[in-house]
């Protein structure tokens, strides 16, 4: 086999040039990984020059480099953030011990699955989103739906070096059927479930990189919390990517919102159909969908996985040090609890409780992006506050998932839901109607009629710079 | 070490008594000469304060898949094979309920996991003496004793999904072992290598997909799109090595109807069976009775349930089931017998005719009672047989009395009804023990002599008196009337003060020499460790695996290995 596999074309710092064991390993799967991304990858744009920016090193001068790159030449790199000196353990019953850097035996299994899990997650979006492109509101926001589908390919190459890097024959076997499954199969589907929806409309992409990719931002921040120092610190490198893809969802959800709000005062309406917009009622209920959607991928509210986890300091809470006690033994949670009919206050073992101590700061974070587009209907003068659903409401995971409940978390019957439910969750319809919207507009700095132009280009580009050339 | 609360044991009343149009926890439906029996736990109807998540099970559950099984001999002589699959999501079956587990006395775990291992060995007896064939479709994860259950059936097809496993999670997450035969099944049963297994039963999530086949760990690999059909492709596939008669039959079943028993305290009656229980002694006794009124020669399943030889044999395993669950500190069992000797005989030799004869029904009744009888075998309790003038020990009961622990016979010259014991060939060969070999071979074990000697009393069903039985070896012991009534009261007195872990130690050993089988392996070896290990700090001690098992605190092990 002729040797793909260089620094060249696989920025790294993890001495990639060095470690025969890695290069072996990769220079199996990386064609592999290509394969899949042409069939898997954005459909129709393979060819085409896209302004991407691409991490060739982790210090502030490489992390960003931009420039005009077809996808399949993307070079996907590995990149762990710089290792700590003498970094501790900060949680679990090894809590000050020195991190490891290898696999300990005993958690082989239990690190495998929680990075498998992660790493299928990566793939999995830009299998969801792959047809999205046809349809983009204007090429900035094509670039940055490729931004995002390239750097999660990165992450499942990052995840990937860990499988190859720290679990040998095995570890490369899964990290081959992370490029054998596939989103919505029905045979080969991925891990997740909410990750074989297809994503085929813009605004239910922006929901899932504000909702969903946040759910990721809150798994790669306990990970990053890890007791195994390369899991850690890949994790915290993620991060920094993770939050551009956040970063797309908000504030597109808040132009989409934008613009609802100027063809509001424009017609005097708030019916916007007739206007081709998306009216503030309708992304309400998208959010509804997708916050309760990405607040499942948390997992169930009492969980021997997360405690048998977090006792073994493999994944913590989200910034640990800004608790005291990193032990957690004995503290508690006092968790709502489902029980028949009734809902009562129970003391759960804190550890045992750690998926919902993970979920509480992802709903205070969601609060306040919600406030940040709260801040553009008060700008634009419009009376329209967006407000989260309670966590009871349209769940398919865990305790709540057992009953129905309202908005505001109310039980309510089964007949009352059947009831309701349109008046708060998308409708064929409406999901219909948020399809017609979607057409493609390809002329630079043109935006489509649903949705307000950004604030800004991307690394200080005009709007009208040709982000793609088509 | 840390006995968790006591929902095991006396307190808790299981009933045995249940059918399709009660059952909680599965579905039995019909298609043809195929039937699929489908798990849908239902998470609230457990037996305990704990929930039955991901198609877990408890005692409860194991009743019923028991109660469907003996259903589909005895209602269904149409059906040739079982599907054996789950209705839930992901989760074909997660073995059984941990917390349940971590919840029960001593006493229960391993009452609980005798009787999931007979209900298995049931599948597999209806295979191969019934011809009754089951196709576990695994529709998701089999962990723990959902692919013991997997392994009790004949072939195993797994949902080929990148994600549905068979898995032995119980050593690296528990603690414990795949005691419900598990580790024997995949040795003596699959004949999967033996470090493969350890391999295979160490990896908690456990292996999928194409090495689940190369390892034999499964036969048959679907993917979902074609799921529907390759289970009844190869449901098809099975019911064609089935030998029962299928939809010639159809129609033909015979309802087990419920039993009806009259308690009055400790005592209860039914029509066959009395059992009395005095646990201020800890002792029970059993009766059991011939056929009352003559029992018909010809076309017995017209009798139905009600048929002297399936009524009094399925009262008896109600009585040692009860015995088993609700009476723990009983420690001996006082076997008694009476009535009509030629109406038992009778009755016995017709249905053995028409066994002879290939009728479905009376096959069934035959496998019925050898079920029966290993279950008083493998009864963690003394089984002594009393031989009393005007008592019954003839054809199959006698082969409770080859089985005892002791027995004595009451040789009163002056009675009007000696005492005498009737060996039929019913004992010689049709009612094997669990080593495979009749109660006859194994109580003769090594001495072909006494065998020999004994064998025309047999082929003419002798009868044989008090002297005749103490010489030939049929019992332990021969009193006369002024010795036996002391000599048996402090036989018993003698017995029920001694430590019930050596007794049950002691009788496990010495009631089956000779040869050992899977079954004999799986009550025998797998069991005993398992009932070591259930005991030890490392499994249910304070800091043990499986009392952590979903708790914040990771296990501590005393690491001397034993
Ligand atoms: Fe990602
Ligand atoms: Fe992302």
């Amino acid at each position: 086999m002729v040797a793909t596999i260089s620094n060249d074309k696989i920025p790294n710092n993890v001495h990639l040039s060095d470690d025969k064991r890695l290069q072996r390993a990769l220079e199996q799967w990386q064609p592999n990984f290509l394969s899949w991304w042409k069939d898997m990858g954005p459909e129709g744009f393979q060819e085409k020059g896209v302004y991407l920016r691409t991490a060739v090193s982790v210090d502030t001068d490489g992390w960003a480099v931009f420039d005009h790159v077809k996808m399949p030449d993307y070079r996907w790199g590995i990149f762990l953030t710089e290792p700590e000196k003498d970094r501790r353990i900060p949680f679990g019953d090894h809590y000050g011990q020195p991190v490891w850097q290898d696999v300990p035996g005993e958690h082989r299994n239990s690190l495998r699955r929680l990075i498998v899990t992660q790493g299928d997650t990566e793939p999995a979006s830009v299998e969801q989103q792959r047809l999205l492109a046809q349809t983009a509101p204007s090429l900035y926001d094509m670039r940055n739906l490729f931004q995002v589908n390239v750097e999660e390919g990165r992450h499942l190459w990052a995840m990937v070096y860990l499988l190859h890097s720290y679990f040998g024959k095995d570890g490369r076997e899964e990290a081959d059927e992370l490029l054998q499954r596939r989103s919505g199969n029905v045979d080969k589907p991925r891990i997740l479930t909410t990750f074989n929806e297809p994503i085929s409309d813009w605004l239910s992409f922006f929901m899932f990189t504000t909702f969903t990719d946040r759910d990721g931002k809150y798994q790669l921040k306990s990970l990053a919390e890890s007791g195994f120092d390369p899991l850690s610190r890949t994790c915290k490198f993620m991060l920094t990517e993770e939050a551009h893809h956040m970063f797309v969802g908000q504030t597109s959800v808040r132009r989409v919102i934008k613009r609802a709000c100027e063809l509001m005062k424009e017609h005097s309406t708030d019916d916007l159909r007739p206007h081709g917009g998306v009216d503030l009622r309708l992304v309400q209920k998208y959010i509804n969908f997708w916050y309760t959607a990405s607040l499942d991928l948390f997992g169930n509210e009492i969980s021997s996985n997360a405690a048998a986890y977090f006792a073994a300091g493999l994944k913590g809470r989200s910034d640990e040090h800004k608790y005291d006690d990193h032990v957690a033994r004995d503290g508690t949670y006092a968790m709502d609890v489902l029980a028949g009919d009734t809902i009562h206050k129970e003391t759960i073992p804190l550890r045992n409780a750690m998926n919902e101590v993970l979920r509480d700061d992802y709903v205070r974070d969601c609060e306040s992006v919600l406030s940040k587009w709260n801040a553009e209907t008060r700008d634009q003068g419009i009376d329209f506050q967006f407000k989260l659903p309670s966590r009871r409401f349209h769940r398919k995971v865990g305790q709540w998932s057992e009953a129905k409940f309202d908005l505001a978390g109310h039980a309510i019957s089964e007949a009352e839901w059947d009831q309701q439910k349109d008046s708060w969750l998308p409708t064929e319809a409406e999901r219909a109607y948020v399809h017609s919207l979607m057409k493609q507009v390809i002329e630079p700095g043109k935006m489509a009629n649903w949705i307000a132009p950004p604030a800004r280009g991307v690394n200080d580009q005009a709007l009208e710079y040709e982000y793609v050339k088509l | 070490m840390a006995e968790h609360g006591n929902s095991g044991g006396q307190d808790l009343q299981v009933s045995f008594s249940t059918n399709p149009g009660k059952y909680k926890h599965w579905r039995l439906t019909f298609d043809g000469e195929l039937a699929t029996l489908a798990m849908d736990v239902d998470e609230e109807g457990g037996l305990g304060a704990y929930v039955l998540k991901q198609n877990s099970y408890d005692l409860g559950v194991d009743v019923e898949l028991w109660d469907a099984i003996e259903r589909l001999r005895f209602e269904h002589p149409e059906v040739k094979a079982v599907v054996v699959t789950g209705l839930k999501d992901k989760v074909f079956c997660s073995g059984a309920n941990i917390f349940m587990l971590g919840l029960s006395s001593h006493a229960f775990k391993v009452n609980f996991c005798k009787f999931t291992n007979e209900t298995r060995l049931g599948i597999e007896d209806a295979s191969s003496t019934s011809g009754l064939k089951f196709l576990a479709a695994l529709n998701g994860t089999a962990a723990g004793g959902g692919y013991e259950l997997a392994l009790a059936c004949d072939e195993i097809l797994l949902l080929d999904d990148a994600n549905s496993a068979v898995s032995f999670p119980e050593v690296p997450l528990l603690g414990v072992l795949p005691g419900t035969g598990g580790l024997t099944r995949i040795t003596d049963k699959r004949k999967v290598r033996r470090d493969l297994c350890d391999a295979f039963s160490t990896v908690a999530e456990g292996i999928k997909g194409k090495r689940a086949v190369e390892w034999r760990l499964v036969d048959h690999l679907s993917p979902k799109s074609k799921w529907a059909e390759t289970v009844k492709a190869k449901a098809l596939a099975l019911s064609t090595q089935s030998t029962r008669p299928g939809l010639a039959a159809q129609g033909q079943g015979v309802t087990l109807t419920d039993l009806d028993v009259k308690v009055d305290g400790f005592a209860f009656s039914y029509r066959y069976v009395t059992l009395v229980v005095d646990p201020k002694k800890r002792t029970a006794e059993i009766t059991l009775k011939a056929p009352v009124t003559k029992e018909p020669t010809k076309n017995s399943r017209d009798k139905g349930a009600d048929l002297w030889a399936l009524r009094c044999y399925r009262e008896l395993d109600d009585a040692i089931l009860r015995l088993r669950t609700q009476f723990l500190e009983v420690g001996l069992i006082t076997f008694r017998t009476e009535g009509r000797r030629d109406f038992l005989l009778e009755a016995e030799a017709t249905l053995l005719q028409q066994v002879n004869d290939g009728d479905w029904f009376a096959h069934e009744v035959l496998q019925h009672m050898k079920r029966v009888l290993k279950r008083v075998d493998m009864t963690a309790k003394t089984l002594l047989c009393l031989v009393e003038p005007g008592s019954c020990w003839a054809g199959s009961f006698a082969d409770l009395l080859l089985f005892a622990d002791r027995s004595y016979v009451l040789d009163d010259s002056g009675a009007d009804e000696p005492a005498t014991i009737t060996l039929t060939p019913l004992s010689d060969g049709r009612l094997p023990t669990g080593n495979g070999l009749t109660r006859l071979q194994t109580r003769f074990w090594g001495d072909d002599a006494a065998q020999a000697k004994l064998r025309p009393f047999v082929a003419e069903s002798r009868p044989i008196d008090g002297a005749q039985a103490e010489k030939l070896g049929v019992v332990t012991f021969v009193r006369d009337d002024i010795d036996y009534p002391d000599e048996v009261r402090l036989f018993v007195e003698e017995r029920t003060s001694l430590s019930p872990d050596a007794l049950t130690g002691m009788e496990q050993n010495l009631r089956w020499p000779g040869p050992e089988t899977m079954e004999t392996r799986i009550f025998g070896r797998l069991s005993a460790w398992q009932n070591w290990i259930f005991t030890r700090p490392n499994a249910t001690g304070e800091k043990g695996a499986l009392s952590l098992y979903g708790k914040p605190d990771r296990p501590t092990f005393d690491m001397r290995r034993t």
